[in-house]
């Protein structure tokens, strides 16, 4: 019994340790690079995760039903790239609109995603591959071939990422918003607790009533839906958009929650546990060249995380589930 | 036999004491809630089914079979492994719809589109392995699907004290909050229960309760389903332990080969005359049983155990006999032989192949040793489906026919032609893709592929599963036949008929232990059944 709550503890509390992670991570680098904690260094460093800060509240959804999705990036792409073109040819002029399209098209295309998924039941790492391909590809073919909309060409909307709403930039409310949304709608909904339940067991949920199919194509919607957001504040960030934006940058938005300990099996995970992956992959990022480490290591030390994270937890799970076996009397 | 029927009398008097009919007014009071269209109808049953037919691919799981649950009775459903008792509880809970058949809830017709219809109308089961969500809380457990829900927020307070009242009805020891995965089977089933009071049900159907519960965590359920019965709840009860039928249930009903047998009061019967209505069928001469004169000890394991799975398994084979190794679903069989054939490892025990202890930690060493298993999924474990018949054959024996890196493909053709012809495969040639054969003829080349090896001890777990009679009797010759070449065989099989038919000696098995063994000459259905069936406390008999 004794063993069992300490296992437990460490397992249930998973965010607890991120946290501690976190802190030890902030510590170090502060006490490296005293330049590091300051509020202007913070604000930069969330300003230039935003995208995948953001995404991985979706990645958490696909991958608590036990899916994957990896083309957002492209999704991504395409609706970054369509609203800059827009922007660059006068079609459009206001911020708002070009928010409110990027985040249409990137409804769509998760949409079409979750009904080849959910409906034509494709795996979904097959489903998004050939998505991936084609969203990119539909980017390029926005883009006129690889044409891009440089800041000059962006007017006003550039202006979104460097401007503040009481003291903070726009583009971290955009962060705290989604945060806080996904939050409440995670743990308060029945929606949310659905995804939940579906990624838990699926059978069970269609059992008790719950329609899983809709569930699963509400998750890429979700999904796609935020990588239309991203679309737009990659744009306004880097004040530019280009049709391969974001070439590869699925993987951080996977290993933000994989770190986050959101389960690759689904039904595991948090919105609190994305926050803290994303931080984490970010801190790494922006501090590494801080304390003085090539950013060549980057990388390298990604990788080594993610590792060291996931085998702990298959260690745990297996203590766990050799505990739960003893109970069992013959 | 005889400590089974020793408390009988005990449990007599327990049925007089607990098998009180609930008043009939009670019902016309539900019939005035649930019914619909003012219709009042009342019938002397809570759910009645008749005629109920069930057609999967190939097989009739449910042949025309009837079912009468009376209001406030608990109703025992008994029968043996595949009678088709949980297809049946499937039907009720609207997972499967029947094919032909009618079901009536309070005298009035229902048709259940799906298992929310069921649910809705105060039907809930509680299945053998619960069917949760590991992730969640017990609290989301309960609730889930009819969670509490004000200005658009689940109210989590408000779910964990309600589903805390129902776990302190049914005395449970753990708290509302915490995660179903955590959680024992016994306390799961517990979640299960309070789940099904939370939606108010009127019927609740216990598939297999006892199965994987201790003495004392039975004995707890059997409390609970008595006070689920003063609560007005008709229980209808699956198990496979003749205690759980005396203690709880007034009536059962018994099913065999997917048909409806009877329906019996519990005290008017004897264990003795439902066993005989279980496995009351003739047996036929489908067995080509050799007399095979038996050679040596092949092998022996000695007191083999594996956490959670099996306990204390002790037996022996020689050359050129067959074994048959039996029980229940579950009751360890499989996970034994997986653990003698290098797939697990057991905890404790000893494992002698011709009187040398061997320590076998992969399939491949026990292949090379000479120990095979061929197993029960022929689609997943037994063949490459995709391929042809000669390459699978020689699959595991590639190496030896390799010439410095390169495959002898002439030789292998030869091998795998001749090997094939042995177990009389009917196939096209050995090019023809192993998904294109009968279940038959693709459990022939898995024989011809453990064949290709030098194998001293085959076994083969149920090796005539979804194979049709005809094809059965040529396995059944293919087993003879190796058991004259000298093999030690060891069957593992569910099919009664197939274990007396073949088998030198019988183990029994029964929740991780063996419970028995039995000489070909003395071995009955019913005998087997018994010892199958033995309360889990039960010692080995012999």
């Amino acid at each position: 019994m004794e063993k069992k709550s300490v296992i437990k503890k460490i397992t249930g509390s998973r965010e607890a340790l991120l946290a501690i992670i976190v802190i030890v991570l902030f510590a170090v680098v502060t006490v490296i690079s005293p330049s590091f904690l300051t509020p202007k260094s913070l604000m930069e460093m969330l300003k230039n995760n935003a995208v995948t800060m953001v995404m991985s509240l979706g990645m958490l959804c696909v991958m608590l039903v036990g899916g994957i999705d990896i083309s957002i990036m492209s999704t991504l792409a395409l609706s970054g790239m369509s609203i800059g073109m827009l922007l660059k040819y006068g079609h459009i002029t206001s911020t708002l609109l070009a928010f409110i399209i990027a985040m249409a098209i990137g409804i769509a295309c998760g949409l079409v995603v979750g009904l080849v998924i959910s409906r034509a039941n494709v795996p979904p790492i097959i489903a998004t591959m050939g998505f991936m391909y084609i969203y990119r590809a539909m980017g390029y073919l926005v883009s006129h071939g690889g044409e891009w909309a440089s800041a000059a060409a962006l007017g006003e909307f550039k202006n979104f990422a460097t401007t503040n709403f009481l003291g903070i930039n726009k583009v971290i409310w955009v962060i705290i918003v989604c945060y806080v949304v996904f939050f409440f709608f995670m743990k308060w909904t029945r929606t949310g607790r659905r995804i939940y339940a579906v990624g838990s067991n699926a059978s069970a949920a269609q059992v008790s009533g719950i329609n899983a199919k809709n569930i699963n194509l509400l998750v890429y919607v979700i999904m796609g839906f935020l990588a239309g957001l991203g679309g737009a504040l990659q744009v306004s960030v880097y004040a530019s958009a280009m049709p391969d934006m974001q070439y590869g940058g699925e993987m951080d938005v996977i290993a933000a929650c994989v770190i986050g300990g959101v389960s690759m099996s689904g039904g595991r995970g948090t919105v609190v546990g994305a926050f803290l992956g994303s931080i984490i992959l970010a801190t790494i990022a922006k501090a590494l060249p801080l304390v003085g480490i090539s950013s060549l290591w980057q990388n390298m030390i990604k990788g080594v995380i993610i590792l060291v994270v996931v085998v702990i937890n298959v260690i745990l799970q297996r203590i766990a589930d050799k505990n739960a076996l003893k109970g069992r009397e013959m | 036999m005889s400590n089974i029927l020793q408390g009988k009398e005990e449990y007599f008097t327990l049925i007089q004491k607990y098998s009180h009919y609930q008043p009939v007014g009670r019902m016309i009071e539900y019939n005035q809630i649930k019914g619909k269209g003012g219709e009042r109808a009342v019938s002397e049953y809570v759910l009645e089914l008749k005629g109920i037919t069930k057609i999967f691919p190939g097989v009739k799981a449910l042949n025309n079979v009837q079912f009468q649950l009376k209001p406030g009775e608990v109703h025992a459903l008994m029968g043996e492994n595949g009678a088709g008792k949980s297809t049946f509880i499937k039907v009720i809970t609207g997972v499967h719809k029947a094919e032909e058949g009618e079901m009536f809830l309070n005298g009035q017709k229902v048709d259940f589109k799906g298992p929310k219809d069921a649910q809705e109308a105060g039907i809930a089961a509680v299945y053998q392995h619960p069917t949760s969500y590991p992730h969640l809380t017990v609290a989301e457990n309960i609730f889930m699907g009819h969670e509490i829900i004000k200005h658009h927020m689940i109210q989590w307070k408000e779910m964990n004290q309600e589903a805390n009242k129902y776990l302190g009805e049914l005395d449970a020891d753990f708290d509302a909050t915490a995660e179903m995965g955590t959680l024992s089977v016994a306390q799961q089933q517990m979640v299960e229960i309070a789940k099904a009071l939370s939606t108010n049900a009127k019927i609740i159907i216990l598939d297999e309760p006892t199965a994987a519960l201790t003495r004392n965590e039975s004995e707890k359920l059997y409390t609970l389903v008595d006070k689920l019965k003063e609560n007005g709840v008709s229980i209808i009860f699956i198990s496979h332990r003749f205690e759980d039928m005396y203690r709880l249930a007034s009536r059962v009903t018994v099913f065999r080969d997917s048909q409806y047998i009877g329906t019996y009061d519990v005290n008017g019967i004897t264990n003795a005359d439902l066993i005989k209505a279980m496995v009351g069928r003739e047996i036929n001469d489908l067995f080509p049983k050799p007399e095979v004169e038996l050679g040596d000890e092949m092998l022996r394991i000695e007191h083999l155990s594996r956490t959670g799975f099996f306990k204390d398994v002790s037996f022996n084979v020689r050359a050129g006999e067959i074994v048959g190794l039996t029980g229940l679903v579950g009751a360890g069989r499989t996970e034994v032989m997986e653990a003698v054939s290098g797939i697990t490892r057991p905890d404790e025990g000893k494992v002698f192949l011709e009187g040398k202890e061997v320590y076998i930690k992969t399939p491949s060493e026990a292949m090379e040793k000479g120990i095979i298993l061929l197993p029960e999924d022929r689609q997943k474990q037994g063949l490459v489906m995709s391929w042809g018949l000669g390459r699978n054959v020689t699959l595991p024996i590639i190496s030896k026919y390799a010439k410095s890196g390169f495959n002898d493909e002439k030789a292998e053709r030869e091998l795998s032609k001749k090997l094939l012809e042995e177990v009389d495969t009917k196939a096209v040639d050995i090019f023809q893709p192993a998904s294109s054969l009968s279940g038959g003829n693709q459990q022939k080349v898995v024989v011809a592929k453990a064949l290709a090896q030098e194998m001293k001890v085959v076994i083969m777990d149920e090796p005539t599963k979804g194979v049709d009679v005809g094809a059965k009797a040529e396995i059944y010759a293919i087993m003879g036949d190796l058991a004259k070449k000298g093999y030690a065989i060891i069957l593992i099989s569910s099919e009664m008929p197939e274990i007396l038919g073949m088998s030198d000696r019988i183990i029994v098995m029964c929740n991780g232990r063996k419970t028995g063994e039995l000489n070909r000459g003395e071995a009955t259905q019913e005998g087997i059944l018994e010892l199958s069936m033995e309360k889990s406390t039960g010692k080995g008999t012999k």
